[in-house]
């Protein structure tokens, strides 16, 4: 019952109920009287919708109702929105399609939504959708990035002519230019960061339940941010106001990005809720998972570099096609551009930057945030260039990176961002001693006696994380404010509730948070209960992800204690009969300055509540405060990794022999629970690099649509890491943290290609390099061998 | 309908199910025992690992009405006078475990692979017995170290069977 110190890695609080089987996720909510949803989904990537019988189906067992997009508009239930605006370099806003939660008139992805059958039983809703009968007439579909803004593909949206969202652009193209002018030497490559699919392994699930003595709508949803859902679902989609609309996100499942998102069935159960008047429950199947989950990435970028003849980088120029699905997701539009363009100076001192990102509409599932957004393509295009740069120049790829790492701070880059600490050099020098960098010649010969080839790939990766300074972000479109709440109660026996509006899908919060608590008023953490995805407890929040909740969640914490402790100190003073400034709070007692008198923060607590030994005129009883805390900047982890591997040139079979990582991340609250943000990270970036691909054919069908098709990185596809961290301090926040939850996805698909092209000896493998990927560009490689 | 019993973590069991129903949900929506998860379709994922008769399966690709008379345990099966299972403890111990999703199907293949294959395992052995077990959050890294705790921890208690 000891107090739990910031930088302990204290075992998690939570763990009990998720080992025992007692967790409670959305799939595990049922309530009374409830009915099943199925939703009919097009087969079509893209067609109109002549005509919609469904008699049969409404005449099926146990079916309650069929709705159309028909009746959701007749309801006046608008569609669903993208929260960012974006303006095109010639100032005109984007061009965004209208979004409707089922489809009016046209689908426009394999996977979109038709129609739902809402029946007694989920069996009887999935027999009952087999007997709609849709008429469609099926219209050509675009489904490659690279080609969707070109003449003569079909128009998906009426409202964005040649299927482009926008062409926006970033930094000073004539300075940039006149960088490449007089360059000594110039890297010039083609990259193509390949389309994830989130999957994280809870599927999304909603229940949607309508109480008519109160006229309120609860909706308990898979969200990494209930509130959000609420203010989009309320405000935006008209469902029904804020205060009878109760947003519950309970423990979900994973989310990387794609639970942030308000998604179609979620809108649906809680407005089919009200209209049958019964609670409505809907559960993604892993297929329809994949169909119509945002998925993320998806670029096709050419990217140029500019050296001088000393090896500085003078400049980098990038021209990238984003690929946002046929419409556009709750925040799809910031990811290619604040999220990416924004990070391309890497940790480089690059005077010259300039990024143009053409935004494309296809007949393909929405694309939105992916652990990482954005960052990870930034990372890609930087890392690589680099490293192909340093390749190309005869340069030590370890020893050009040194040479351009920005080493004074605050660091201006030319794309908006200012870095405010960090030590590259250090992370870096770390990296390559935990790794061996220098005993790579003598195992590389020894992979080669084998047959094998090995290879050594860094990535020096930085991202923008803490997201975000609310008055920043709406100059630069978005439709919100990215502070975060909380609310800290303390109950007259000193245990403390801490109500927040960051949301836990896995990264521990309920300890981590809970630690802050016990350290800063000294009471034990089985004292502290973290209270947060529910929105009629939590007044208001923006919710989990962008690696925000240390650095904003829990500053937001840190304000509220602060105000906590300040009154706590007045009553401490007239309970111990000296002034307020007199009074100093240590290890969670009150003491008189300069003497032996003191109470505890337990006693304190019960007076606060008492209130006999104070005026409750003059001082407020009670002890509960809350706070908004709105980052004063974005926060910047930085780190090396370095992935070396070897391939098998006969099969082309890849084994990751080690995996170094050295990660800034600021002051660590959990050092355990960092490591395991890290390693998670690791191998999403991993399985983007080496496994993972989401492939849609030529007319738009997703020909990877289970896990039997996409490759899931499994136990044996990965090794064990050897993680360190150092530490520069984040100015920006008061407890000091930078974040850490997206870090490794970032790092690690760099490292990988460039560990798997140095094995190579050449450049051309792209990712996911599969061993099929890797065959063929290891017999290149061999038959160039054999030729010298 | 067909009428199945069976006997979960000890205690009798029965109902009358559409025949179609699978184990996962008559454990889940019959017996309201929702710590058996289900992650996907097609016996990949592994979320919803139960232990049937002694032996791990996945509990979404088996009818309830080819489990009769069977002896079930599930994740909430595993803890035994209030104790946790040592792999449960493991899992705990060593940060096995993020969002919590795949953890009991985690937890009862692990535990299934030490009854199979003893209390000595290496790094490469349980990364390929956990080749039927998807995790999204932790890389495996710290489910390996857990396995390889929980794996010598059930060796020294001399039990190797799990609560069946």
């Amino acid at each position: 019952m000891g107090v739990t110190a910031l930088g302990a890695s204290v075992k998690r609080t939570e763990d009990i109920r998720f080992i025992t089987g007692k967790g409670h996720y959305v799939d595990d909510v049922n309530r009374h009287g409830q009915a099943f949803a199925c939703f009919l989904r097009s087969p079509h990537a893209h067609a109109t919708i002549d005509r919609i019988d469904f008699s049969a189906a409404l005449k099926a067992p146990g079916v309650v109702a069929v709705f159309t997009g028909d009746d959701i508009a007749a309801d006046k239930v608008g569609g669903l929105i993208c929260g960012w605006m974006i303006h095109s370099k010639d100032g005109s806003p984007m061009k965004a399609g209208a979004h409707p939660a089922l489809a009016q008139g046209k689908v426009r992805y394999v996977g979109d939504h038709v129609a739902v059958v809402i029946a007694d039983t989920y069996a009887q809703a999935r027999d009952a959708a087999e007997k709609i009968e849709v008429q469609y007439t099926e219209l050509p579909a675009v489904a490659d990035t690279a080609s969707a803004a070109k003449s003569g593909q079909a128009q998906i949206h009426d409202a964005a002519p040649g299927n482009t969202v926008y062409n926006w652009h970033l930094g000073d193209k004539a300075a940039t230019d006149a960088a490449f002018a007089a360059a000594k030497h110039v890297t010039k490559l083609d990259l193509v960061n390949n389309r994830l699919i989130p999957n994280p392994m809870e599927p999304r699930a909603a229940v949607g339940d309508y109480d008519s003595g109160t006229d309120t709508i609860t909706l308990y949803t898979t969200s990494q941010n209930p509130h959000v859902a609420r203010l989009v679902l309320s405000a935006f989609i008209g469902l029904a106001p804020e205060h009878k609309l109760r947003v519950i996100a309970p423990d979900v499942g994973g989310g990387f990005g794609s639970k942030i998102f308000i998604y179609a069935e979620e809108t649906v159960c809680a407005w089919a809720a009200k209209k049958i008047d019964r609670p409505v429950k809907w559960t993604s199947d892993r297929t329809e998972a994949f169909l119509s989950d945002a998925h993320g990435r998806d670029h096709v970028t050419h990217a140029e570099l500019a050296l001088d003849a000393g090896g500085k980088i003078t400049g980098l120029r990038v021209h990238t096609i984003a690929n946002l699905g046929a419409y556009l997701s709750t925040f799809a539009s910031s990811v290619p551009t604040y999220l990416y363009g924004t990070l391309l100076s890497g940790q480089y001192n690059i005077p010259n930057i300039y990024c143009e990102v053409d935004a494309v509409y296809t007949n393909t599932a929405p694309v939105d945030a992916y652990r990482g957004a954005g960052r990870p393509e930034a990372a890609f295009v930087i890392e690589r260039m680099v490293e192909v740069a340093a390749r190309e120049t005869g340069r030590d790829p370890a020893e050009f990176r040194r040479t351009n790492f920005v080493t004074a701070f605050p660091h201006q880059t030319p794309v908006i961002m200012a870095y405010d600490a960090g030590d590259f050099p250090k992370a870096l020098d770390k990296a390559l001693a935990l790794a061996d960098y220098k005993g790579l010649p003598a195992r590389k010969a020894a992979s080669a006696a084998k047959g094998k080839l090995r290879g050594i790939g860094i990535s020096a990766y930085i991202e923008a994380c803490g997201i975000a300074p609310s008055a920043a972000v709406g100059s630069l479109g978005a439709g919100v404010g990215l502070w975060e709440s909380a609310e800290v109660r303390v109950n007259p026996i000193g245990t403390v509730e801490v109500l927040t509006g960051s949301h836990s899908h896995g990264q521990g919060h309920e300890t981590t948070f809970a630690q802050l608590v016990s350290s800063r008023l000294g009471i034990p953490m089985e004292n502290v209960s973290i209270v947060h995805g529910d929105t009629d407890k939590v007044q208001m929040g923006m919710g989990t992800y962008g690696s925000r909740s240390g650095a904003v969640g829990m500053s937001a914490i840190f304000k509220a204690l602060d105000k906590i402790e300040a009154k706590a100190k007045k009553v401490a003073g007239h309970c111990l009969e000296a002034s307020e400034g007199d009074i100093e709070f240590k290890d969670g007692k009150f003491t008189v300055k300069g003497t032996d008198k003191s109470i505890d923060f337990g006693s304190v607590a019960l007076q606060a509540y008492v209130a006999h030994k104070f005026n409750g005129q003059e001082l407020e009883p009670g002890l509960k405060e809350s706070a908004f805390w709105d980052p004063t900047n974005f926060t910047f982890p930085a780190g090396v990794h370095i992935c070396e591997l070897e391939i098998d040139p006969q099969t082309g079979a890849v084994t990751i022999d080690r995996w170094t990582a050295v990660d800034d991340f600021g002051k660590l609250i959990n050092p355990m629970i960092v490591e395991g943000q890290v390693h998670g990270g690791i191998a999403q970036g991993v399985g983007q690099a080496l496994l993972e691909g989401a492939h849609y054919d030529n007319d738009g069908q997703l020909l990877t649509a289970s896990f039997m098709d996409y490759c899931m990185p499994r136990a044996d596809n990965l090794p064990s890491f050897k993680i360190e961290t150092i530490e520069t301090v984040c100015p920006s926040n008061p407890l000091g943290i930078k974040g850490c939850g997206e870090a490794g996805a970032i790092a690690s698909p760099p490292a990988v290609i460039n560990a798997l092209t140095d094995a190579l000896g050449h450049e051309e493998v792209a990712m996911p390099a599969t061993p099929q990927v890797v065959w063929r560009a290891a017999q290149k490689t061999m038959m160039k061998r054999a030729a010298e | 309908m067909v009428h199945v019993s069976m006997a979960v973590n000890g205690r009798p069991a029965s109902a009358d199910v559409d025949s179609r129903t699978l184990l996962v949900q008559f454990l889940r929506e019959n017996l309201r025992l929702t710590g058996t998860h289900v992650g996907c379709d097609t016996s990949q994922c592994g979320a919803c690992v139960v232990h049937v008769d002694g032996r791990a399966i996945k509990s979404c690709t088996v009818l309830a009405a080819s489990c009769e008379g069977a002896q079930v345990t599930t994740i909430e099966g595993l803890a035994t006078g209030g104790k946790l299972h040592p792999m449960q403890q493991a899992f705990q111990d060593n940060h096995g475990l993020q969002c919590g999703f795949c953890t009991p199907g985690m937890i009862m293949a692990s535990v299934d692979l030490v009854n199979r294959l003893g209390p000595s395992l290496d790094e490469a052995t349980i990364r390929h017995g956990l080749e039927g077990n998807i995790c999204r959050c932790t890389g495996y890294h710290n489910i390996v170290k857990s396995i390889v705790q929980g794996a010598r921890e059930m060796g020294a208690a001399a039990t190797p069977q799990a609560a069946e």
